[in-house]
C-alpha cells in the first residue's frame, strides 16, 4: 500500500531545483568537478562506449572521407578505362560494379554522413548545449553507419558487389535477371543505413526544438542549423519510402513475392516512384547543410553578417518544399501522362527561385564586406560558381522536352557532378579547412592549402566540363566503352587528365592535414576572428562545451560589441552551471526560454551492441541463417530493453524515499 | 546578465512527462513510422489501381472477425489511457490492473490476427494480393508485438514502484506508441477490409 497510500510528495531536489548560475573560468574548482563529469574513460572502454558529440561527429568525419577516397578510387579506374577508345582493362560487368559502387559510395556513404558528421560536431557547439538531445542514439547512429557501409562493401572483393547502378531499377535487379547476391546485399545494407539515418535525423530534429541556449530564439540559429533541420525532416519523411522500396526488392528476389513481378501483376514503375519520392529530398538533403557550412563560414572572411538571414532560412524550407514535388522529373522519360511531366516540370523550374535567393544572398555578402582570401573563402566563393553552373544546367534538365534529348547521357553526369562535387565537396574540404583548428587546435598550411584549392578547382572544371560537350556529341552514361569512330576520344582524354588533376588536389589536402595534425601552428579559441558560439570556447573544446551554458542575445553572439545592433548583449562568461552530475538546460521549441533541465546519460557500451546485433541480423538475412537472424534480433531488444531501463541518475523514475542532499527548496 | 531574475526559477529536472527528450523523440519515431504505413498503402493503392486480377482472390473479405478485432485494439488503447490517468491520479493499483487488461487485449488482437492468417487459402507468394496482404499486416503485427514488449516493460516498471505521480513519462512515451500502432490498424483496416466494398 505505501505508494498507492502517499497522499503529497514533499518538494525535493532531485527532481525540480533552482539551477546556479553564475561563472567557472578555466582551472576554477567547478570547472574541474565539470570536466571530471563530462570526460569519458581512457582506454579501449572510453573508445567503444564514449557518447560525446565531438567524437562522433569526428568519426563520421573521418569515415566518410575514406568512403570518399574509396569512391574516388573507383571512379579513377573508371576514367582510364574511357581514356581512350577500345580499352580492356575492366569488362562489362566489372565497369556495372565500379559505377554502381561509386555512385553508391558517394551518395549514401560519403555525402550525407559527412555532413552529419559536421552537424554532429558543431551543433551543441552552435547552440550553446552541452551535448545532443540523444548522445546514445548518436552513438547508434555512427556505429550502424560504419557497420551498413562494411556490409555493402562486403560482395564487392567477392566480385559480386551490386551492378545495377545507384537507383537500381527493376526489372535489371529483380530476381530474374540479377540472380547472384549483388543487389541483395545493396538492398540489405540500404535498409540497415536507412536505420542509421532515421535514427541520426530523430536526433537532429529533438536537439533542434530542445536543446538550444536560453534566448536563442528560432530566428537566431546559424544557417547550418537551418540546413540540418530540414535535410532531416525530410529524411524522416523519405527516407521510409526507399527502406520500404528495397525490403520489398529483396522479398521479392529471396521469398518469392510479387511487388515489382510483371509476370504476376507487379509493376516496375513502382519502384521508381518509391525511389525517387525518397531520392529527390535526399539529393537536397546533402546539399541544403553544405550550403548552410557556407553560409555561416563565408561571412567570417568578409567581415560582415550574412546579408539575408531570413531569406536564406526561408529559401532553405522552400527548397525542401518543393523538393518534395519533384520526383517525377526523373521519370520523364518513362511515359507518363503529358499533363503530369507539365506540372513537375513547372516544380522544378520552380525550385531555381530559392536558389537564386541563396546565390545573390552569398553574392552580396561578398560585395558589400571586405573579403579575406584565405583558403577556406577560396573553397566557398568557388563553390558559389560552381553552383551556378550546376544549377543552370539542372534548369535546363527541367525541360521536359531538352530532358528527353539528354536523360542518360554523360550531360547528366556532367550536371550531377557540379552539383555534388560543386555544393558538397567544395564547401566540405573548405569546412575542414575553416573547423580544422576548432577540431585539433591547431591552423592548417595556408600556402598548401591556396595550392589544394587551385588544382582541385581547375583539375574539377577540366574534368567535368568537358562532360558536357560528350554529351551533347552523344554519348551515353554507364558505357564500358566505344568506338574511336564515335568521335568522344579527346574529350575522354581531356576528361581524364582533369579527373587526375582533380585528385591530386585532394591529395595535397590529406597531405596537408596530415602535416597540419603534427606541426600545424597552435590557436586559441577564435583564430579568424568569427561571430558563432563555437568560437566562444577554447581549441579543442572540453568534453562539457561550455563550463556556463550562455544566455544568447543576438546572431553573431562575437561581433554584438562591433557591429553595435540594439539587440543587448549575450552572456558568454556567465550562465547556468549545471553541475549535479551530466546535466544541460532544455529551452522551449520557439522562443528558447528555459523549462526544464535535462539529465544527460552516462557514456555506455549498449549503442555498440545494438548496432553490432542489428548488424548481424541483417548478415543473417542475407546468408539465409534465419536462426541466426532470430537470435540476434532477441539480442539485439534485451541490448535495447537494457538502454531504455528507467535509471534514477536521470530522474526517469521517482527517487527513493530516503533524502540525500540535506534541505529541499520550497 | 544585469537582469538574473528570469534565470532562477525553479525547474524540473529529468524526464518529466512531455518536458522529456523522450516524449519529442517518440513523436519523431511515429512522424516516420507513420510515413512507413503511408508508402505500404500507396504501393496497395497504386497496385490495386492497376490490377487485372481477381482482388482480393477469395472475394469480398468477411468483415466479422476483423471488426471485432478491431474493436479488441481500440479497447486495449482506451486501457493504457486509463493506466496513465491513473497514476496521474496515484491510483497505481488501478494503473497496473488497466495496463495487465491493455496487455490481454493486445495478445487477443495478435491470436485472432494469427488465426486471420491461417483460414487464407493463399500466401505471400501466390499472387500479388497475397504479397501485399501478408506484408501490409505482417508488418503491422510485428509493430503490435513491439508495442505488446513495451506494454510489458511498462508493466513491470510500475509493479516495481518506478513510477508514481511526479515521474512516469516512459508511460506517457510507451502509451503514445501504442495508440499509434492503433491509428495505423484503423488505416489497415479500412484499406484491406473496407476499400474493397467500394
Ligand atoms: C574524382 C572525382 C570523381 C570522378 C573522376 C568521378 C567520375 C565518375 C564517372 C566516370 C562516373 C560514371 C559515369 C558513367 O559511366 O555513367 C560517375 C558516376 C557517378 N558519380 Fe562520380 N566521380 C567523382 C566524384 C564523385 C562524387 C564526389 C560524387 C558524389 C558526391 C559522385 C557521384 C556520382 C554518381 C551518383 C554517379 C552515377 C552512378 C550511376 O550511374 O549509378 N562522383 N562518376
Amino acid at each position: 500500500m505505501a505508494i498507492s497510500d502517499m497522499t503529497h510528495n514533499p518538494p525535493d531536489d532531485r527532481l525540480n531545483r533552482v539551477p546556479d548560475f553564475g561563472r567557472a573560468p578555466m582551472g576554477s574548482g567547478t570547472e574541474a568537478h565539470l570536466a571530471h563529469i563530462w570526460e569519458s574513460l581512457p582506454g579501449w572502454r572510453g573508445w567503444f562506449s564514449t557518447v560525446d558529440h565531438k567524437t562522433i561527429g569526428l568519426r563520421y568525419i573521418v569515415t566518410a572521407f575514406i568512403f570518399l577516397l574509396m569512391g574516388g578510387i573507383e571512379a579513377l579506374i573508371m576514367r582510364i578505362q574511357l581514356a581512350g577508345s577500345n580499352h580492356a582493362l575492366l569488362t562489362p560487368e566489372q565497369y556495372s560494379q565500379l559505377f554502381t559502387m561509386h555512385g553508391v559510395t558517394m551518395i549514401f556513404l560519403y555525402a550525407l554522413p559527412i555532413l552529419s558528421g559536421f552537424s554532429n560536431y558543431l551543433w551543441p557547439l552552435l547552440l550553446g548545449s552541452r551535448d545532443m538531445a540523444f548522445p546514445r542514439l548518436n552513438a547508434l547512429s555512427y556505429w550502424i553507419f560504419l557497420f551498413a557501409g562494411i556490409f555493402m562493401y562486403a560482395s564487392f572483393p567477392l566480385g559480386q558487389a551490386p551492378n545495377a547502378g545507384w537507383f537500381n531499377y527493376v526489372p535489371f535487379s529483380g530476381p530474374i535477371y540479377n540472380t547472384g547476391p549483388n543487389i541483395d546485399v545493396f538492398a540489405l545494407g540500404m535498409v540497415l543505413l536507412g536505420i542509421s539515418t532515421t535514427v541520426g535525423s530523430v536526433n537532429f530534429v529533438v536537439t533542434l526544438f530542445r536543446m538550444r541556449a536560453p534566448g536563442m530564439t528560432i530566428n537566431r540559429v546559424p544557417i547550418l542549423v537551418w540546413g540540418t533541420l530540414t535535410a532531416s525532416v525530410a529524411n524522416l519523411l523519405a527516407i521510409p519510402a526507399v527502406s520500404l522500396a528495397f525490403f520489398l526488392l529483396w522479398l521479392d528476389r529471396q521469398i518469392g513475392t510479387h511487388f515489382f513481378d510483371v509476370a504476376n501483376g507487379g509493376k516496375p514503375l513502382l519502384w521508381q516512384h518509391l525511389f525517387w519520392i525518397f531520392g529527390h529530398p535526399w539529393v537536397y538533403a546533402i546539399v541544403l547543410p553544405a550550403m548552410g557550412i557556407v553560409s555561416d563560414a563565408l561571412p567570417t572572411f568578409c567581415r560582415r553578417p550574412l546579408v539575408g538571414y531570413a531569406a536564406m532560412a526561408l529559401a532553405t524550407i522552400a527548397t525542401m518544399l518543393v523538393g518534395f514535388e519533384v520526383w517525377i522529373h526523373h521519370m520523364f522519360a518513362t511515359g507518363l501522362p503529358t499533363v503530369a511531366l507539365s506540372i513537375f516540370g513547372a516544380a522544378s523550374m520552380v525550385i531555381s527561385i530559392p536558389s537564386s535567393v541563396a546565390v545573390f544572398a552569398w553574392i552580396a555578402t561578398i560585395w558589400l564586406g571586405k573579403p579575406v582570401f584565405k583558403t577556406p573563402f577560396l573553397f566557398f566563393a568557388g563553390f558559389v560558381m560552381l553552383f551556378v553552373i550546376g544549377g543552370l544546367s539542372g534548369v535546363m534538365t527541367a525541360a521536359v522536352s531538352l530532358d528527353w534529348q539528354l536523360n542518360e547521357t554523360y550531360f547528366i553526369v556532367a550536371h550531377l557532378h557540379y552539383v555534388l562535387i560543386g555544393i558538397n565537396v567544395f564547401p566540405v574540404v573548405g569546412g575542414i579547412y575553416y573547423w580544422f583548428p576548432k577540431f585539433t587546435g591547431r591552423m592548417m598550411d595556408e600556402k598548401m592549402g591556396k595550392w589544394s584549392f587551385w588544382v582541385m578547382f581547375i583539375g574539377f572544371n577540366i574534368g567535368f566540363f568537358p562532360m558536357h560537350v560528350a554529351g551533347l556529341l552523344g554519348m551515353p552514361r554507364r558505357i564500358y566503352t566505344y568506338s574511336s569512330r564515335m568521335g568522344w576520344d579527346t574529350v575522354n582524354m581531356i576528361i581524364s587528365i582533369g579527373s587526375f588533376i582533380f585528385a591530386v588536389g585532394i591529395l595535397i589536402f590529406l597531405v596537408n592535414v596530415a602535416l597540419s595534425l603534427k606541426r600545424g601552428a597552435r590557436v586559441g579559441a577564435n583564430p579568424w576572428d568569427a561571430a558563432t558560439l563555437e568560437w566562444s570556447v577554447s581549441s579543442p573544446p572540453p568534453a562539457y562545451n561550455f563550463a556556463a551554458i550562455p544566455i544568447i542575445a543576438s546572431r553573431h553572439p562575437l561581433w554584438e560589441d562591433r557591429l553595435d545592433e540594439d539587440t543587448g548583449r549575450s552572456s558568454l562568461t556567465e550562465g547556468y552551471l549545471l553541475t549535479q552530475g551530466r546535466e544541460t538546460i532544455g529551452t522551449s521549441p520557439i522562443d528558447a526560454k528555459p523549462v526544464t533541465i535535462l539529465k544527460m546519460p552516462e557514456d555506455s557500451s549498449t549503442p555498440f551492441f545494438v548496432g553490432l546485433f542489428v548488424s548481424l541480423m541483417f548478415v543473417g538475412l542475407l546468408l539465409h541463417w534465419w536462426n541466426f537472424a532470430g537470435i540476434m534480433a532477441a539480442a539485439g531488444c534485451i541490448a535495447l530493453i537494457i538502454w531504455m531501463w528507467p535509471q534514477k541518475a536521470l530522474a526517469q523514475r521517482v527517487p527513493s524515499a530516503a533524502h540525500s542532499h540535506g534541505e529541499a527548496h520550497d | 546578465m544585469t537582469d538574473a531574475s528570469p534565470f532562477n526559477q525553479l525547474l524540473p529536472v529529468g524526464s518529466k512527462g512531455k518536458l522529456s527528450g523522450g516524449w519529442w523523440g517518440i513523436l519523431a519515431l511515429i512522424v516516420t513510422e507513420g510515413s512507413l504505413f503511408g508508402y505500404l498503402l500507396f504501393a496497395y493503392f497504386y497496385l490495386a489501381a492497376q490490377t487485372e486480377q481477381q482482388w482480393p482472390p477469395e472475394g469480398l473479405p468477411v468483415l466479422l472477425m476483423p471488426a471485432v478485432n478491431t474493436a479488441i485494439l481500440l479497447a486495449s488503447s482506451a486501457c493504457v489511457w486509463i493506466s496513465e490517468h491513473c497514476i496521474r491520479r496515484r491510483q497505481i493499483y488501478w494503473s497496473i490492473a488497466a495496463m495487465i487488461l491493455a496487455i490481454a487485449l493486445g495478445i487477443c488482437f495478435v491470436m485472432i490476427q494469427l488465426t486471420e492468417w491461417d483460414r487464407k487459402t493463399y500466401d505471400m507468394t501466390s499472387s500479388l494480393y497475397g504479397s501485399l496482404y501478408f506484408t501490409i499486416t505482417g508488418f503491422h503485427l510485428c509493430h503490435v508485438i513491439i508495442g505488446l514488449v513495451v506494454l510489458l516493460l511498462l508493466l513491470i516498471w510500475m509493479a516495481l514502484g518506478y513510477f508514481d505521480d511526479r515521474r512516469y513519462a516512459a508511460v506517457t512515451i510507451g502509451g503514445v506508441y501504442w495508440h499509434f500502432v492503433d491509428v495505423v490498424w484503423l488505416f489497415v483496416f479500412t484499406t484491406l477490409y473496407i476499400f474493397p466494398y467500394l
